[in-house]
């Protein structure tokens, strides 16, 4: 009798044990995902002196409208650097940028998969190759004669010369080419003998049926869009073109000035809640996104 | 592969690809040919004159002595990276399959990271490490150590190093997650009847059959740990102290905008774009032969 | 070589009650079946033996041993599941080494119990390759002889050959069959077939929904089915149920269409118009112009050496039966077997035997 209920006690108290350690792991992790947002969000409620003195706030304070409000509009009161830019500016800047980059990725990648896909044409593997090519090298690595490129098209500071470049994705006509080749045969048979040229056929039958594809893709291309550095950050020295992400960068300076770190973390807050917000509202869309692309 | 039924034209499909390979052919291929044509030029920094020096921009290169620092501190920094962010996903993702109540919340709870660009994720880090206003990085100064990652190399790499693993867990843990929930239940109870308790479970039956997700994600975080951990350094070591911090890409940079050195930097920008050709060679390799059990 | 009992083992899953209290002795060496529809608790009550759930209630014993808070590592079974759950990374040889080499046995009796285990399955020469490599038929049999090479106390069967195609599924039921009187290991076998259950079972159990309907041998469950669950569930076409009265002072049944139809075996009790229902199997229908019932044929299925009649009673009742040869020309009258008939109340269900 002992026996046995020394083996009921082991094996209740092994399988407890396991579901506590996976709450704990996982709620572990989720704090320490949660922290570094949490400090900064409690930060951007305190007063530049306290921060400044290092008087390291856990919860929030009262001056979180205020430090807002001044990021919103001026980007800071210019104490350290002169060249402030509001966080309004820049919000709207990025959003455009990421809104372009994305659409114009999916735009154009649909077309270019549906020309490789439904129609036979000499070098239609050639074309398909030199677009496949594009996923082995990102944009860093050439990153100098890019910018080059951009210089002698006078593209430099502006929203097309930000936004256009980055617009031929291999993965995204990847993933549309992918999608395209499973339609049936008999869609198209079907469309043909309905008189349905190509274009319309695409019009009708191949966009509706890509929408959910579409929607994964827009938030990751949203977030790749938002979150873009080395490129803004060369091709824009006109402050009133900076992003959010760049410009957060450029607030800290690392002289001996003293940072406006209120504002500054004011901003952070700013510059990541929009991707996060999409990830967190179309998340099903962003892992289907995510899982469909890699493979 | 190809369609058996498709329209007929040429005209039409010309037009729909003018688009994507215009922009590939101007802004990637272009560019990508410069760069190869600049790294055996020698130019001054006004560009006044250049000289074909076939590859002696690569030797300089490969015998700097901070060059080879860098490549060291590349491979340092980025397989850092990549074991820190997959093993941490791993472990949730093993935690999360578990089948535990809330395990959606948690998901949730665990994937935004991946929202947060990396420069932005560096100042976060930095709020929190800051030897002043920061923190550890006050509770570090005060506990007795001399925290102050604007001087000292390794607490630089150390909190980069952190700062841009935070960010990739988010997607490994997906796919991970991904990798266990493809596993047949019947398996593991099969294993479970053979007499494996849960640990020889997960390393004789869990982890071989996650190998294919597992090399993929490796690739994956080392391209990332190259690349796109630009945003990371600049924000907050900008490279420093010294060298500690550059990476391949930062130093790409670092030679071609702030010291006009073309030709070091295009060569230097050919190399990387040999070893992202291998890398991702290797990730096609794995993908195609991605064992179908 | 072990006994098993289960002991009022229940379950529910949150507030949804999946069994409720089965008993079951199983005596060593003997395969019993456990049959029913999808959603019985059949899987679920395989799944607690095995220790992959636990029980609301209940204990389940091994060779006299409680084994109700052991894991399925500690109980010494072996298992062979619907969908074979081969190890896919690992060869052949490695599946059925897997779990001994947990124990720790030595390389040498590994290799000798594997060899032998495949030699009994014909699966030499397949024994480097890995499971993708193998057909169906090969997998489940790699399946068994992975349960095998254990020699556990316990064999338990998941519905084995529901992935098998009809003619595999035919010899692999004999296979299995054969193995285990050979190997006399205790076995439990559940599945939704009732020609499985009967060619395979020492003794069935017949689930309904969470109960155990019925438990005996093959032929007992066929010839005094405990319900009308079990009548109709055994036995293929189904037994037909008639609603009817008792007459005659329960000596005889009065049928809706008023055929009056003796009860050989003996009166039933509860007297002058209880409601009950007749169960009659097809095969036990006999054509008689004079005394049958009439009946309106819908489609007449000929088998060759049989042909199965779907038809209608006068009063609509629809009735099946199965008779030797063609079908009769010009109209058709039944009358039973004398002595096949089944009483069940109409009410519960339940076989009322002779008083």
């Amino acid at each position: 009798m002992g026996g046995k209920d020394a083996h009921a006690a082991a094996a209740g108290r092994r399988r407890l044990r396991g579901l506590i350690l996976a709450y704990a792991a996982l709620g572990l992790g989720v704090l320490v995902f949660a922290f570094p947002i949490w400090m900064t969000l409690v930060g951007s409620t305190h007063d530049v002196g306290t921060l400044g003195r290092g008087d390291v706030p856990l919860w929030f304070g009262p001056h979180g409208p205020e430090n807002y409000a001044l990021a919103w509009s001026t980007g800071g009161l210019g104490t350290r650097n002169t060249f402030a830019v509001p966080a309004s500016a820049m919000l709207i800047n990025s959003a455009l940028m990421a809104l372009l980059i994305a659409a114009g990725k999916i735009a154009i990648s649909l077309l270019s998969a549906y020309a490789v896909v439904f129609f036979a044409f000499p070098g239609r593997m050639l074309a398909f190759w030199l677009i496949f090519i594009t996923l082995m090298l990102p944009v860093e690595v050439r990153i100098i004669p890019t910018f080059e490129v951009m210089v002698d098209l006078a593209l430099t500071n502006s929203m097309a010369g930000l936004t256009v470049p980055l617009m031929a994705s291999a993965t995204a006509t990847l993933l549309f080419r992918q999608f395209f080749l499973t339609i049936p045969d008999e869609y198209v048979e079907a469309a043909k003998m309905d008189g349905a040229g190509p274009l319309r056929f695409f019009r009708d039958v191949a966009l509706p049926l890509s929408v959910t594809n579409i929607a994964a893709l827009f938030v990751i291309l949203f977030i790749y869009g938002w979150n873009q550095y080395l490129w803004p950050l060369l091709m824009v020295n006109d402050r009133s073109l900076e992003t959010i992400v760049v410009g957060l960068t450029k607030m800290i300076g690392t002289g001996d000035a003293q940072n406006e770190w209120n504002t500054i973390m004011a901003t952070a807050m700013l510059a990541l809640l929009p991707p996060v917000l999409v990830v967190v509202l179309m998340q099903r869309w962003f892992i289907r996104g995510l899982t469909e692309t890699e493979k | 592969m190809r369609k058996k039924v498709i329209f007929p034209g040429v005209a039409l499909p010309a037009a729909l690809l003018l688009p994507q390979l215009l922009i590939t052919g101007i802004f990637f291929f272009w560019p990508a040919g410069q760069a190869v044509w600049s790294s055996f030029l020698r130019e001054d920094a006004f560009g006044l004159s250049r000289e074909f020096v076939w590859f002696e921009n690569f030797a300089a290169v490969l015998t700097d002595p901070n060059y080879l620092t860098v490549v060291r501190n590349t491979a340092v920094f980025s397989l850092s990276v990549s074991v820190l962010a997959m093993g941490v996903a791993l472990f949730l993702a093993v935690q999360a399959d578990k089948a535990i109540r809330g395990a959606t919340a948690f998901k949730t709870l665990l994937i935004w990271p991946y929202a947060v660009a990396p420069a932005v994720a560096a100042v976060l880090w930095l709020f929190l490490f800051h030897p002043q206003i920061g923190i550890f990085g006050r509770m570090l100064n005060g506990a007795g150590i001399a925290w102050d990652y604007k001087i000292n190399g390794g607490q630089a790499m150390t909190l980069v190093i952190v700062a841009a693993a935070w960010k990739q867990v988010s997607y490994n843990f997906i796919f991970f997650l991904a990798g266990l929930q493809s596993i047949p239940r019947n398996v593991l109870e099969a294993a479970a009847i053979d007499g494996a308790r849960p640990v020889r479970r997960f390393w004789t039956i869990v982890f071989p059959l996650i190998s294919p997700t597992t090399f993929f994600l490796l690739v994956v975080n080392l391209v990332y740990a190259f690349f796109d951990t630009f945003g990371v350094i600049h924000a907050l070591t900008q490279g420093g102290p010294g060298l500690a911090t550059t990476t391949l890409i930062y130093k790409v940079y670092v030679d071609g905008v702030q010291n006009l050195n073309f030709g070091a930097s295009a060569a230097q920008s050919v190399i990387l774009m040999l070893l992202v050709i291998v890398m991702t060679g290797l990730q096609f390799r794995f993908i195609e032969r991605r064992v179908h059990y | 070589m072990a006994s098993l009992e289960i002991q009022g083992v229940a379950k529910s899953f949150g507030a949804t009650p999946v069994l409720h209290g089965i008993d079951l002795a199983v005596a060593d060496g003997e395969m019993v079946v456990i049959v029913g529809a999808s959603g019985c608790g059949k899987s679920t009550l395989l799944r607690i033996v095995a220790g992959l759930e636990a029980p609301s209630a209940g204990r389940v014993l091994i060779d006299g041993r409680d084994v109700t808070p052991l894991e399925p590592a500690d109980r010494d079974i072996a298992m062979v599941f619907q969908t074979y759950a081969l190890y896919p990374h690992m060869s052949v040889f490695d599946n059925m080494a897997y779990g001994l080499r947990i124990r720790g046995l030595p390389r040498a009796e590994i290799a000798e119990r594997v060899r032998e285990a495949a030699a009994l399955l014909s699966l030499d020469g397949l024994l480097e390759r890995k499971p993708r490599q193998l057909s169906g038929g090969q997998r489940q049999r790699v399946a068994m002889g992975r349960a095998i090479v254990r020699h556990p106390k316990l064999f338990l069967f998941d519905e084995p050959l529901s992935n098998l195609d009809a003619k595999l599924r035919v010899q692999m039921r004999a296979e299995i069959r054969r193995l285990q009187r050979r190997l006399g290991v205790t076995s439990l076998f559940v599945t939704h077939d009732q020609v499985e259950a009967m060619t395979l079972g020492d003794r069935l159990v017949v689930m309904h929904e969470g109960r155990a309907a019925q438990v005996g041998t093959p032929m007992e469950v066929w010839s005094k089915p405990a319900d009308t669950y079990v009548a109709t569930f055994i036995g293929s076409p189904a037994m037909n149920l008639l609603p009817a009265t008792l007459a005659e002072g329960g000596h005889a049944a009065r049928l809706a269409c008023g055929a009056v139809w003796p009860l050989a075996d003996g009166p039933r009790p509860g007297g002058e118009g209880r409601a009950v229902t007749i169960g009659i199997r097809p095969e036990h229908l006999r054509p008689d112009g004079s005394a049958g019932l009439p009946l309106a044929i819908d489609l007449a299925e000929p088998l060759g050496s049989e042909t199965v009649l779907h038809g209608r009673l006068a009063d609509g009742t629809p009735l099946t039966a199965r008779l030797a040869g063609g079908v009769p020309p010009g109209a058709l009258a039944l009358v039973p077997e004398p002595g096949a008939l089944h009483v069940f109340d109409r009410e519960t269900g339940l076989r009322l035997e002779p008083a």
